[in-house]
């Protein structure tokens, strides 16, 4: 198929362009920036006037829910989600059931994702068999089969020994090792940020030790190992200067945060409202603000949706009781975009904290937008008005504070290599 | 982005009356005076011979119980006889309940039943909050104590104890001794105390029982029980919980009894005519000093005779509150 993008903004970090060109595509690549090339049959346009033309998101975290919660959500529910959302490569982490412990699991995932054809999926392998913090996974047999980097999820390994040796094994093969820190006692039973709104509405607080004593053990074991980190969704500024400094030293070291932390805090929770029960949880408005300056600074190489859909009865119980997480990947855009609108970032850093920013976390050789590189595209109109209704959304989990509100900035097209995989209605 | 829903507007009908009665937290000072003098009205009747009143007649309280308590759960029992309402008492076991989806389902199995009123313990916080979003609109609930949040009438009844006894709330210094932490009745006590204009607020216990930000919420923080209680009118003693010990938050009653327990010397430092309270059941020799939780600064008995009418008072309101609301649909 041979398409036309006319008339757009072609915003694409990975080359440095900010400029009013039009796209050629033919077979899967651009073949074409700016001219319409001698002899190219345009068989299909995509308008994009007034609309901005980037290359398709990079979600370093969004689950899908399948194997085994299907009835949060499925591959092929999810991964339309995210072709609505601009996203055309994700990463899904392994809590699954059962988990992305096995080949055979990472295969069915893959399987699945190419049959639905909306987004290309990277799994996350499990970083300890069964996610138990026991024993070593087949890191190698998993990244074999797909797995782009390993993580435990939420489930601190209880022994540092048994991590330093992960972590060593990690790094002998060089493979990405991805951390959503949290320590497994400071956190004990909590259900939000230890702050004055959980002491108000009585809730057990998590503090923000929580996740920076994590964070340190992490940093002190892989300067001793060598291995490579990526911290995931991240709540505190105080984590990011850690990793700003071990930087500086010269670590291996990324990090990328959530788009709902850098919009609500925990102000929010003060309805008893279980939509913004959220792990790490959302914590105050000067620790949201001080993640937003980490965020100008360039300390943070990506956002990610960290897109966890539920079913209504997982949220449909006192606060407490309910389960954690967002049905965040439509939103994606707009809660990003108001980050702009905000002065918090220009449209380019905030494209590339979507695009290249997630790409050299992965190490994935993706070129952004110039002759001859996949046509991974997303066109979305900054400024359009909508609201996401529990009709309109493609994600099984309704579980969205921001359902029937007012959002600003739209997706109107997702190309996956050059096939189109979402058209607004 | 957006706006936190108003916790306290769902206790009230659109004339301002209330309808549920969930936190003390939000409610205007006029809202919680009409609740002490129309408790007032119902201490001075359980002297009379005959204790009945037929405003809730021909209604049905169920007594929704997800946490055991006795003592509680019978005064809301007695509350409701007084008010001529048919009662039934459940208790359910929280293992049982422990997922959402029960909790939904046991509310609709009870909805069927035609109640008019739940009182509902539960240990989640927020719990009670949750039941009056999802219960059909005339059913008026009322909060027993849900997790570490709230127990609204508990701090109503103390708050009708004080007013008895020491009058205005203006003139009074007010300490809460102990367990602030896990505490629904110090929460509610703190927000109901603020709002009747209480001249000073304070907490006192050790940083392991203390919410880091309680004062923002309106209360001055002691470590030193001398120091706190120095001047004092009124002394609320909370009860302590055995398993604080075993999650390393105390180290011993007999240590937590040596710097906070409530004894007579202690009790000097207050003033002279200060009143000794503590929402029950106490534990002798661990929070408090038998001399004093007996001696005759004590209120601890007359609090548990004002909890009847406290709770009459609310139930009463609240049954009303849905009426009007009715009546205006």
């Amino acid at each position: 198929m041979n398409i036309h993008i006319r008339g757009g903004r072609l915003v694409d970090p990975f080359n440095g362009v900010d400029a009013h060109q039009d796209l050629f595509l033919q077979a899967g690549r651009v073949v074409a920036i700016g001219d319409h090339p001698a002899g190219f049959e345009v068989e299909e346009v995509v308008e994009a006037e007034g609309c901005v033309v980037a290359p398709g998101f990079i979600d370093l975290q969004a689950h899908l829910r399948e194997p085994g919660l299907t009835q949060k959500g499925t591959i092929e529910t999810e991964t339309a989600a995210a072709a609505a959302s601009g996203v055309t490569t994700l990463c899904c982490p392994p809590l699954t059931q059962p988990v992305i412990d096995t080949p055979a699991v990472v295969q069915l995932i893959l399987d699945r994702a190419a049959e639905a054809g909306y987004c290309r999926v990277l799994p996350l392998g499990a970083f300890t068999r069964g996610l138990e913090g026991e024993q070593l996974s087949n890191m190698v047999a998993l990244k074999e089969a797909g797995c782009v980097a390993f993580t435990n999820a939420r489930r601190p390994l209880p022994s540092n020994r048994t991590l330093m040796r992960c972590l060593e094994y990690a790094a002998t093969h060089d493979l990405l090792v991805m951390v959503q820190a949290q320590d497994p006692g400071l956190g004990a039973g909590g259900c939000a940020h230890d702050g004055a709104t959980a002491d108000r509405l009585g809730l057990a607080g998590i503090p923000e030790t929580a996740e920076t004593v994590d964070v340190a053990r992490h940093l002190l074991l892989a300067e001793q190992t060598g291995a490579r980190l990526h911290f995931g969704q991240l709540s505190s500024r105080a984590s990011l200067r850690m990793i700003e400094e071990a930087r500086a030293r010269g670590l291996r070291v990324s990090c990328d945060l959530a788009v709902h932390q850098l919009i609500f805090s925990d102000a929010d929770l003060s309805g008893f409202d279980s939509r913004f029960h959220l792990l790490p949880p959302l914590r105050s408005q000067a620790d949201r603000d001080g993640l937003r300056q980490g965020l100008a600074s360039g300390s943070v190489d990506a956002v990610c949706s960290d897109h966890q859909p539920h079913e209504a009865a997982a949220k449909a119980a006192p606060f407490a009781a309910t389960e954690p997480g967002m049905s965040s990947l439509e939103t994606l855009l707009p809660l990003a975009l108001a980050l702009v609108e905000q002065g918090v970032l220009t449209l380019d850093q905030l494209v590339a904290r979507l695009t290249v920013g997630p790409a050299r976390v992965l190490g994935l050789a993706h070129e952004g937008l110039k002759e001859g590189a996949l046509a991974d595209i997303c066109v979305f109109d900054p400024v359009r008005e909508w609201s996401l209704t529990a009709e309109s959304s493609r994600s099984r989990g309704l579980n969205s504070p921001l359902l029937g509100q007012p959002l600003k900035g739209q997706v109107r097209t997702t190309l996956l290599e050059g096939r189109v995989v979402f058209r607004q209605p | 982005m957006n706006q936190p829903c108003d916790l306290a507007k769902l206790q009230l009908n659109r004339r301002g009356q209330l309808r549920h009665f969930l936190t003390t937290e939000g409610l205007s000072r006029e809202l919680l005076t009409e609740i002490l003098d129309t408790a007032d009205s119902f201490v001075d009747m359980s002297d009379q011979a005959v204790k009945k009143v037929p405003l809730l007649r021909g209604s049905t309280v169920v007594n929704l119980f997800f946490e055991n308590s006795t003592r509680t759960r019978s005064t809301f029992e007695l509350a409701a006889k007084r008010l001529s309402a048919d009662v039934l008492n459940l208790d359910i076991s929280t293992s049982a309940t422990s997922k959402g989806e029960t909790l939904m389902d046991t509310l609709r199995n009870l909805q069927a039943m035609h109640s008019d009123m739940f009182v509902v313990r539960h240990p989640d916080s927020g719990a009670a909050h949750f039941i009056a979003q999802h219960v059909t609109p005339r059913v008026a609930v009322i909060n027993a104590g849900d997790g570490r949040h709230a127990h609204p009438t508990q701090a109503m009844l103390d708050m009708q104890t004080i007013r008895r006894h020491k009058g205005d709330f203006g003139a009074l210094k007010v300490a809460i001794v102990g367990d602030i932490l896990h505490s629904r009745v110090a929460r509610s006590q703190i927000h109901a105390l603020n709002t009747l204009g209480a001249g000073e607020v304070r907490v006192i216990g050790p940083k392991t029982l203390l919410p880091k930000h309680i004062e923002e919420l309106g209360a001055r923080v002691y470590y030193d029980l001398g120091q706190g209680l120095r001047d004092v009118d009124v002394v609320i003693m909370l009860r302590l919980q055995t398993e604080r010990m075993a999650s390393a938050f105390l180290p011993s009653q007999s240590e937590f009894y040596k710097l906070y327990g409530l004894t007579r010397e202690r009790l000097a430092q207050a003033k002279p005519d200060a009143i000794v309270m503590h929402p029950g059941p106490i534990n002798r020799g661990v929070e408090i000093e038998s001399e004093v939780a007996d001696g005759s600064q004590s209120l601890i008995l007359k609090q548990v005779g004002y909890g009847v009418a406290t709770r009459m008072a609310v139930m009463s309101m609240a049954v009303s509150g849905q009426t009007t609301e009715h009546l205006n649909e």
